[in-house]
């Protein structure tokens, strides 16, 4: 479904992406992982054209996606750090997105309501924490029932309750394709597929969950990558 | 596109540095004129006042404006939406509002008092300008991204365009105060939005006779229809190649 190919990107002298290629296909759920700065949210950017790439080619659904913008209609993004305009109210926000998709299909407000930030709509964006942003943004990402689920370190700053609602919502929705970051591994045990390791820009491995515990002989996600960066 | 302009409309129009910034033109255009015996010389005044706070407060207000959207654009760009109609939503936005406020705040009053060619030509350059100095506050916000030096190579820019300028243009007559330059320093005023406003207007106050030679010169230029849609040209193609440039830098800009 999405096909990146020979990536590359460079900040300064800092190379962010150096030659990164993956594919994943639907009905994936692929854990993007790797210490911090290595690329993680540069690719993930560059995929939603927020990040333009130096060289390199992605293709979503067999289309270049270059100067491209119709194809985000599929995708739902959770950013790592949900910013939004201050003076603007939950309601509000959440008012301009439906506006702008314009979707004709239902709604999936199934996050607004478990989260319930339909008790606080009235609320102005400056003045929520940082959770009840991340809440935000995570109903955001799920409204418009997407194809593809891209989510930048979903958990963080959630606290324990809201973290696993979140959760089972994202292995509710297994069958799209779902790409997560995340640094806590335990989290991803239950839902991921395929892991993607990354350092300094570079993709270290790329393999099914089965396979990498096979290869290391454990059972927990943690102590296998654990076992992995060892060799 | 058309829902992106509304909202920047009504986000600009709920602030108060736009409120303020029309109560002060309305203030200065009332005052002016009522000071002034005859209405023309109130338009002159109102002419200096205008040269002054219009390019400034657009192209300040503009950067600032544009800096603290940076997370709507963040959350907009990913979004399906073409980068390029939500940069010039933006710019439609602050360029309508903008001249909402000059048109209320200086037109209606020049209306009342002078509601001539004169006062008409005045209204036309005071909205070209504000709209001139949008195009180039979000050419100069897209080109460096941090907030600090935006704002500062803004308020040069500003410098420049109402100072500087004109002090080079002494110095160039100067220097070359031998030589028949009158006919170059036409083209050299098109190099400037707020000088070619300016001569636009004093050429039709009828004063260029004080202004000796070059006066005479610039009257047989700009005081012909091909001076006025030479000015009228220049003047828009300060508003196109900015925002054509911007909306180009823009389309590849990481956010």
């Amino acid at each position: 479904m999405i096909i990146a190919s020979n990536i590359t990107k460079q900040f300064g002298k800092l190379k962010a992406l150096d030659n990164v290629s993956t594919t994943c296909n639907e009905g994936e759920c692929i854990a993007l992982i790797g210490p911090n700065g290595c690329g993680k949210t540069t690719l993930i950017k560059s995929i939603l054209g927020m990040v333009v790439p130096d060289s390199g080619v992605i293709t979503f659904r067999g289309k270049d996606i270059k100067n491209q913008w119709e194809y985000r209609d599929e995708i739902g993004y959770m950013p790592q750090i949900g910013r939004y305009p201050d003076n603007m109210t939950i309601g509000q926000v959440l008012d301009m997105i439906k506006n702008i998709r314009n979707k004709k299909t239902a709604l999936d407000e199934d996050l607004i309501e478990s989260f319930s930030l339909h008790n606080i709509l009235d609320k102005r964006m400056k003045t929520l924490s940082g959770g009840t942003r991340q809440k935000v943004s995570a109903a955001l990402a799920f409204l418009f029932n997407p194809a593809v689920l891209i989510l930048d370190e979903p958990t963080a700053g959630l606290d324990p309750m809201a973290s696993e609602i979140l959760k089972e919502k994202i292995i509710k929705e297994k069958g799209k394709l779902i790409l997560i970051t995340s640094h806590i591994l335990s989290e991803l045990d239950d839902v991921v597929t395929r892991i993607i390791y990354m350092q300094d820009g570079i993709l270290l491995f790329n393999k099914s969950i089965e396979d990498l515990k096979q290869d290391t002989g454990e059972v927990k996600l943690a102590k296998a990558i654990a076992q992995v960066m060892k060799i | 596109m058309k829902k992106i302009i509304k909202f920047v409309i009504t986000d600009i129009l709920r602030n108060r540095t736009m409120m303020v910034y029309t109560l002060f033109l309305l203030a200065s255009s009332f005052s002016v004129f009522s000071l002034e015996d005859s209405n023309s010389k109130g338009l002159l005044s109102l002419l200096n006042i205008i040269l002054i706070v219009v390019p400034l407060v657009s192209i300040v207000f503009s950067s600032i404006y544009v800096y603290n959207s940076a997370e709507f654009i963040e959350l907009l760009v990913s979004q399906p939406l073409k980068r390029k109609s939500i940069w010039l939503s933006i710019f439609g936005g602050l360029a309508a509002s903008l001249s909402i406020a000059f048109f209320i705040g200086a037109g209606i009053p020049v209306l009342i008092y002078q509601a001539n060619m004169i006062g008409l030509t005045m209204i036309l350059v005071g909205i070209m300008l504000s709209i001139i100095f949008v195009a180039i506050a979000m050419l100069a916000a897209v080109k460096t991204s941090d907030k600090a030096k935006g704002i500062g190579a803004v308020i040069m820019l500003w410098l420049y365009f109402s100072l500087l300028f004109d002090g080079l243009v002494l110095f160039l007559l100067f220097q070359f105060a031998d030589y028949p330059i009158e006919k170059p320093m036409i083209g050299i005023s098109a190099l400037n939005p707020i000088d070619l406003s300016r001569i636009m207007i004093l050429l039709q106050l009828d004063i260029s006779a004080m202004m000796g030679y070059t006066g005479a010169i610039f009257k047989d230029f700009f005081g012909t229809y091909t001076g006025i849609s030479f000015s009228i040209i220049v003047l828009l193609l300060w508003i196109v190649l900015p925002v054509w440039y911007s909306t180009h830098k823009f389309n590849t800009k990481d956010l």
